[in-house]
């Protein structure tokens, strides 16, 4: 045991605490050694900045007069799930308006959607409200078409069930035609390879053993301050092991975070499309990770070259929910531009922002160097790969 | 008679034909390459002055051998305040006109390269990529 939460926190709010973005604790463990680098430093910060989908907001509009109990309701056309109560509703990120030509047009286009609507609300622009209800003898309307803002609304809870995937897949295409997936334009015959992670800046990446995130963990979310709620959903961390027994780093963890999107930022909350695909929501999460023990600190030491994605096929072996992939490659190799796969050398691209991801490690560091922002000791941790958590197979 | 400005794209098996060529001896068209580029899938991309009284018989001809033909009128302009630096847009780009700063990995946008062929359009998940008529 190096320091305490308590210890921390004391140091922070008397200015003294050291912090460090992963991307510097790597380079500091790498000139004085794990041990002289554990004990200088307090505290390291993460960053992640990309779709998130299992994103979304729940919503209060206040009532109106005569009230309504809302049965459908709309945000700029994109149906808000209303059977919550009367007026509360949850935009989900991956919604998309009714008369929106999908993939009719293939491959569709996706333009705006329920990440958008969140963005349109995080950015205070007018959004329009409709609402369809059948009326009862305390909620006498049957409708309302309306206009409202971020500030006009009770409350904007973001509440997002998944996110701030722990590693995800290199995905790329053997088919011989080009197919458009959540992982982008994917180019027939391993024409390109497109990953996922900020790899060394991630944070699950960071705490592979869920040894200090856990419910209640204060986080930057969205430009604004946020918390661990849950385990994300499909959390099922583990540690990736090549065929001789050599670790490539975790693996299938995922975080479920809440947050007030009033005081979040257009900036670090995003709306997307995937062209043939549909939409979603990019979601900036950083989290701190404090130095409790030397084994910790060793863990958030983990550089590109220790950190591997598995190759995966998205014309046949994903869809087709088969088992196996085209084996593992480093994030080193990953961000070097261009990997080799089933011996062919193929170009790769990143679908989440390093640029990005770099600068929320560097304000949460900021933000915990000033003072501003404590950290909180988890009410306890998340399940970690000694749980054997698994995935389950929906028949049908 | 001023030039026609056009974007041609093909596929591996036309970069290796001279249709440049063809299009000079069998069309008579006065040819300027502005731009020209092969991506290592020997994808190719090129953007052409053209000249001559048989323009629209030299594009059937490309047309018919599987390259595509667009009339350039446009310019491709980057949003730098929506663009995220995601990087998804890298490795489709055909000519590198949309790369990757190593080691810093911020996405940089160079004009001089692009050949107005549209895919980042489609691609860029914040729609950042805008044409200019
Ligand atoms: S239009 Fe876009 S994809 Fe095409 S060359 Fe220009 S920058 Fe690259
Ligand atoms: S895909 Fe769009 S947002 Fe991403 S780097 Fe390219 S232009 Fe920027």
């Amino acid at each position: 045991m190096l320091r305490s939460y308590s210890e921390i926190n004391a140091k922070i709010k008397s200015g003294k605490a050291v912090v460090m973005s992963a991307d510097e604790f790597i380079s500091l463990v790498e000139e004085k050694g794990l041990s002289a680098a554990a004990r200088t430093v307090d505290v390291v910060t993460t960053g992640t900045f990309g779709t998130m989908c299992s994103s979304g907001a729940f919503l209060n509009f206040g009532h109106s007069s005569p009230r309504i109990r809302m049965q459908k309701a709309w945000l700029n056309g994109v149906p808000a799930y209303a059977g919550i109560a009367a007026v509360d509703a949850y935009i989900g990120a991956t919604e998309l308006p009714e008369d929106d030509p999908l993939n009719s047009n293939y491959p569709g286009e996706f333009r705006y959607g329920g990440g958008h609507v969140i963005e349109d609300l995080v950015s205070h622009r007018p959004l329009s409200l409709k609402a369809i209800s059948y009326g009862t003898d305390c909620y006498p309307r049957k409708s309302i078409d309306t206009t409202i803002t971020i500030d006009d609304i009770n409350e904007a809870t973001l509440f997002n069930p998944r996110n701030a995937y722990q590693n995800y897949n290199c995905a790329v295409n053997l088919s011989g035609r080009t197919i458009y997936t959540y992982m982008g334009m994917l180019k027939p015959n391993l024409g390109n390879a497109h990953y996922s992670s900020s790899g060394q800046l991630s944070p699950l990446l960071k705490d592979p053993h869920f040894k200090t995130i856990g419910i209640g963990t204060r986080i930057f979310l969205g430009g604004g301050t946020g918390y661990v709620a849950w385990h994300g959903t499909q959390h099922f961390p583990s540690i990736q092991e090549s065929p001789d027994g050599k670790s490539l780093g975790p693996a299938g963890g995922t975080l479920a975070v809440i947050g007030d999107l009033k005081q979040m930022s257009p900036r670090w909350l995003k709306g997307v499309s995937f062209t043939g695909y549909g939409s979603s929501l990019a979601v900036g999460i950083g989290v701190p990770i404090p130095l409790l023990s030397e084994e910790i600190a060793l863990y958030a030491a983990a550089a590109d070259r220790d950190l591997y994605a598995p190759v995966v096929d998205y014309s046949d072996a994903y869809p087709g929910r088969k088992p196996g992939n085209l084996g593992q490659v480093s994030y080193a190799d990953l961000k070097s531009g261009k990997i080799t796969v089933q011996g062919k050398e193929i170009p790769t691209a990143p679908l989440s922002s390093y640029p990005m991801a770099r600068e929320i490690a560097g304000i949460l560091k900021e933000r915990i160097s000033s003072g501003s922002f404590l950290l909180a000791e988890p009410v306890q941790l998340l399940p970690s790969p000694a749980d054997g958590r698994s995935g389950k197979v929906l028949n049908g | 008679m001023s030039p026609k400005k056009i974007v041609l794209r093909f596929g591996p098996d036309i970069t290796e034909k001279p249709i440049i060529y063809r299009l000079v001896k069998d069309y008579d068209l006065l040819i300027n390459i502005v731009k020209a580029n092969v991506n290592p899938q020997k994808e190719g991309t090129m953007v052409l002055e053209i000249t001559g009284d048989h323009i629209e018989g030299g594009m059937n001809y490309l047309r018919g051998i599987g390259v595509q033909v667009q009339a350039l009128s446009q310019e491709i302009v980057r949003d730098e305040d929506r663009c995220t630096m995601c990087g998804a847009c890298t490795a489709i780009c055909p000519t590198g006109a949309l790369f990757i700063e190593r080691p810093a990995m911020e996405v940089n946008f160079d004009g001089d390269k692009c050949v107005v062929c549209q895919l980042c359009l489609k691609i860029c998940p914040v729609r950042a990529m805008e044409v200019r008529l």
